[in-house]
C-alpha cells in the first residue's frame, strides 16, 4: 500500500537545491534535519525559497539536487501522491463541488478507505465543523474554510505536514485564535507539522523551532527566544523583531569561559557584549540592541544599568501607543535609534521632544554583528 | 426635473425595456400564431386566414422537410461530439502547457470565428472538389465542414472556464493521494463540465442553424434550412412554423430546465445554512 503505513520517522533534507529554467536558484544545498512531532516554522520574506522548499517535500516541485527523507525512507522522486505528507494550501483549495464532509473523506477513499465516515465524523468534532458537514466551501466563512483544509490533511495522519501560510488570508483576531487551535490540534495528534510563513510573530508563537530563511538559505535556526535574542547576522537582527545596529570596533577581550566579553568603542563610549553573542572575526562590527532592552534617561539622571551610558542623544519624535511609548532618538553622530518604553507610569508622562537624553542598556542584551553585512538587510521586506 | 428624473426611472426604463423585449420575441410569436393558420384555401401564406391543428398533426406533410429536418439533426449531434471533443482537448493544451507556438495557436484558434462565412464555405469547396471529392459533397461533407468551425468556438468557452479553475484543486487531490486519474475524473472533470457542456450546446445550435458554409458544400444533400430557403421561393409550409415553435420550446425548456436546477441548488445550500 502507500509509503504511509510504514515507519515515521524525522523529516530529512540533504543538499536540497532548486533552480528554476530561468536560471533563477530558489532554494540553495539546504540541509535540514526537521524532528518527528515537532512543530517546525521556516521563516522568511516571499522569495526567499520557503514556499518551495515545502513544495518540494510535497512532491509538487522537483528539487534539481539533493534528497529528501523522511525516517529511512527517500522520497525525493516519489509522487505527491505516494507521499505519506499533506499539504494546507495557502488559499485552502478546497474542491468547491464537494461537500465538507466529501472534502474531508476525499484522502481517506482514495487510499481505499471503505467507510471514512467514522473518521470523518472524529475530525470535524475535532476542528468543530461537525455543523457544517453537508455545507459547500462557498458557503463557509474564511476561518471554517481554513479548519475545513487542515480537517482534509490531517485525517491522513500524514509523517508530515505542510502548512503554506494557512493563516495569511484571515484577518488578525481570528488569526491569533487560529494559531492557538493549530497548537492545540498539535498537541493532540502529535504529527511533523511544518509551518512555512512571512509572519515572524506567528513563527514565533507557534513553533518549537524556527529557521529563518534568506534568498534560499538557512540564516539561523533554534529556539524562538535564541533566535530574537541572539542573532547570528544582520538580517536576523532586522527580519525578527526590530534591532538598532551601531557602528562599533573591537578594542578589548576580557574573561575566560562563560564569563568571557568583547570590549566594543561605539563612537567613543566603550560597550561590553558577551563573547556567546559576539559573531564577527573582524575588529570591527555592528552593536545591536533591542529598542526594548534601551534605556533613557534626561541628560544627568541615573540610569538602572551597569556600564557607560551614551550622552547626547535628542529625542525627535515620541509615539503614545497606549501600552508603550516608542521614542526615536537622534544621537551625536547622527543616527536615528529607536527605544520602546513600557508605559508603567513611573515617568508620569512623556519624554517631550527635543529632550537631551542619555541612553545605555543591560550589557547582556547586546549583540555583535559582523560589519561586512548589510545594516539594513531584512527590514522592509514582507 | 428630478421629478421628472423619477419619471422616467419608473416609466421610461421600464417601457424601453418592454419595447426591446417585444422586438425580440415578436417573431417567435408570429411564428407560432402561424403554425395554427389553415393555409388550404388561399395562396397568401402570410397572413393568418383561419384556426387549424392540421399543421400539428401533420408536421410531416411537405415533402422532404422532415428528411432535412433529420439530416440537420444528425449533422448536429455528430458535428457536436466531434468538435466538443477535439475543442476540449485543444482548450486543455492550451491552458495547461507551455509549449513552444502557444500563442499563435491561440490567435490561429480564433480566426475562424473572425472569418466571414462565404470565404470559409467557398474556401472549404475548392478545398474538396480540388482534392477529387466534387462528386461526392453531401452529409459527409457538411458534418467536416461544421466539426471545422465549430471547433474554434468550443474552444473559447471551455478554455475561460478551464483557465477560472484554480490549478491548487489538482494539486491538492494529488497531495490528497489521488493518482492522475482520478483527479482528472473527480475534480478537473466535474469543474469544467459546465463549460464543455455550454459549448456543446452552442456547437448544436451554430450546427443546425448554418446555411452559407453548408448551401456550398452539401451537393444534394437538403438540410432544414436550406430546405426553408427553397421553400420560402414558392412560399412557406405552415409546418415550417410547428418545426420553428418546437425549437424555440425546446431551448425554452432547457433555459428554464438549468434555472431550475441552479434555484434548487441555491434552495439547498439556503437549507444548509
Amino acid at each position: 500500500m502507500s509509503l504511509a503505513d510504514q515507519a515515521r520517522g524525522d523529516l530529512k533534507l540533504t543538499g536540497l537545491h532548486k533552480r528554476y529554467p530561468n536560471g533563477f536558484v530558489a532554494v540553495e544545498s539546504l540541509d535540514l534535519v526537521i524532528p518527528q512531532g515537532s512543530f517546525f516554522a521556516l521563516l522568511g520574506p516571499s522569495g526567499c525559497g520557503k514556499t518551495t522548499t515545502l513544495r518540494m517535500v510535497a512532491g509538487l516541485e522537483e528539487a534539481t539536487k539533493g534528497t529528501i527523507h523522511i525516517g529511512d525512507q527517500d522520497i525525493t522522486h516519489a509522487k505527491p501522491y505516494k507521499r505519506p505528507v499533506n499539504t494546507v494550501f495557502q488559499n485552502y483549495a478546497l474542491f468547491p463541488h464537494l461537500t465538507i464532509a466529501e472534502n474531508v473523506a476525499f484522502g481517506p477513499k482514495r487510499r481505499g478507505a471503505k467507510d471514512p465516515a467514522a473518521d470523518v465524523k472524529e475530525i470535524l468534532a475535532l476542528t468543530e465543523l461537525t455543523e457544517q458537514a453537508g455545507k459547500r466551501p462557498a458557503q463557509l466563512s474564511g476561518g471554517q474554510q481554513q479548519r475545513v483544509a487542515l480537517a482534509r490533511a490531517i485525517i491522513n495522519r500524514p509523517d508530515v505536514l505542510l502548512l503554506d501560510e494557512p493563516l495569511g488570508a484571515l484577518d488578525l483576531k481570528l488569526r491569533r485564535a487560529m494559531q492557538l487551535e493549530l497548537k492545540r490540534i498539535q498537541d493532540e495528534v502529535g504529527l511533523t507539522f511544518v509551518h512555512v510563513t512571512h509572519d515572524q510573530e506567528e513563527a514565533m508563537t507557534m513553533a518549537d523551532t524556527v529557521a529563518v530563511m534568506n534568498k534560499g538559505r538557512i540564516e539561523q535556526m533554534g529556539a524562538p527566544y535564541d533566535l530574537y535574542t541572539n542573532p547570528h547576522t544582520t538580517f536576523v537582527a532586522n527580519f525578527l523583531g526590530r534591532s538598532n545596529l551601531i557602528k562599533g570596533k573591537v578594542v578589548g577581550r576580557e574573561g575566560t569561559g562563560a564569563d568571557a566579553v568583547v570590549k566594543v568603542d561605539m563612537h567613543g563610549t566603550i560597550a561590553t557584549i558577551k563573547a556567546s553573542k559576539v559573531h564577527t572575526t573582524s575588529d570591527e562590527g555592528w552593536v545591536g540592541i533591542r529598542p526594548e532592552k534601551v534605556l533613557i534617561q534626561p541628560e544627568g539622571q541615573t540610569i538602572d544599568a551597569p556600564g557607560a551610558a551614551l550622552s547626547g542623544a535628542v529625542v525627535v519624535d515620541a509615539s503614545y501607543i497606549g501600552v508603550s511609548t516608542d521614542y526615536t532618538l537622534r544621537m551625536p553622530w547622527g543616527q536615528e535609534i529607536t527605544c520602546f518604553e513600557q508605559n508603567t507610569g513611573r515617568r508620569g508622562g512623556l519624554i517631550p521632544v527635543g529632550t537631551k537624553v542619555d541612553v545605555s542598556w543591560r550589557p547582556e542584551f547586546a549583540f555583535l554583528l559582523d560589519s561586512a553585512q548589510d545594516v539594513e538587510a531584512g527590514l522592509e521586506e514582507d | 426635473m428630478t421629478r421628472l428624473g423619477s419619471w422616467i426611472g419608473k416609466h421610461l426604463m421600464l417601457t424601453l425595456g418592454i419595447l426591446v423585449l417585444l422586438y425580440m420575441y415578436i417573431p417567435n410569436f408570429i411564428v407560432a400564431l402561424m403554425s395554427f393558420n389553415d393555409s388550404s384555401e388561399s395562396r397568401n401564406l402570410y397572413q393568418f386566414q383561419s384556426f387549424t391543428w392540421d399543421n400539428w398533426l401533420n408536421p410531416c406533410a411537405p415533402q422532404g422537410m422532415c428528411e432535412s429536418l433529420r439530416v440537420s439533426i444528425s449533422i448536429g449531434l455528430l458535428a457536436t461530439l466531434g468538435a466538443t471533443i477535439i475543442g476540449t482537448l485543444a482548450a486543455f493544451a492550451l491552458v495547461r502547457h507551455r509549449f513552444e507556438g502557444r500563442s499563435t495557436m491561440n490567435l490561429v484558434l480564433f480566426l475562424p470565428m473572425a472569418t466571414p462565412e462565404i470565404v470559409m464555405g467557398s474556401s472549404l469547396l475548392a478545398l474538396f472538389v480540388a482534392a477529387g471529392f466534387g462528386g461526392q459533397l453531401g452529409f459527409w461533407t457538411i458534418l467536416i465542414a461544421h466539426i471545422m468551425f465549430c471547433i474554434s468556438f468550443v474552444v473559447v468557452t471551455v478554455r475561460s472556464r478551464l483557465a477560472g479553475l484554480d490549478s491548487n484543486l489538482e494539486k491538492a487531490a494529488s497531495d490528497l493521494y489521488a493518482n492522475e486519474w482520478q483527479t482528472f475524473w473527480r475534480i478537473t472533470f466535474p469543474l469544467v463540465f459546465p463549460g464543455i457542456l455550454s459549448a456543446a450546446l452552442l456547437a448544436f445550435s451554430l450546427s443546425f442553424d448554418d446555411f452559407i458554409i453548408t448551401n456550398l458544400n452539401s451537393g444534394t444533400t437538403v438540410t432544414f434550412p436550406m430546405f426553408v430557403w427553397g421553400a420560402a421561393q414558392r412560399g412557406v409550409p405552415m409546418q415550417v412554423n410547428v418545426i420553428g415553435t418546437l425549437m424555440f420550446l425546446v431551448a425554452l425548456a432547457i433555459v428554464i430546465g438549468g434555472e431550475v436546477a441552479n434555484r434548487r441548488r441555491a434552495k439547498g445550500r439556503a437549507a444548509a445554512l
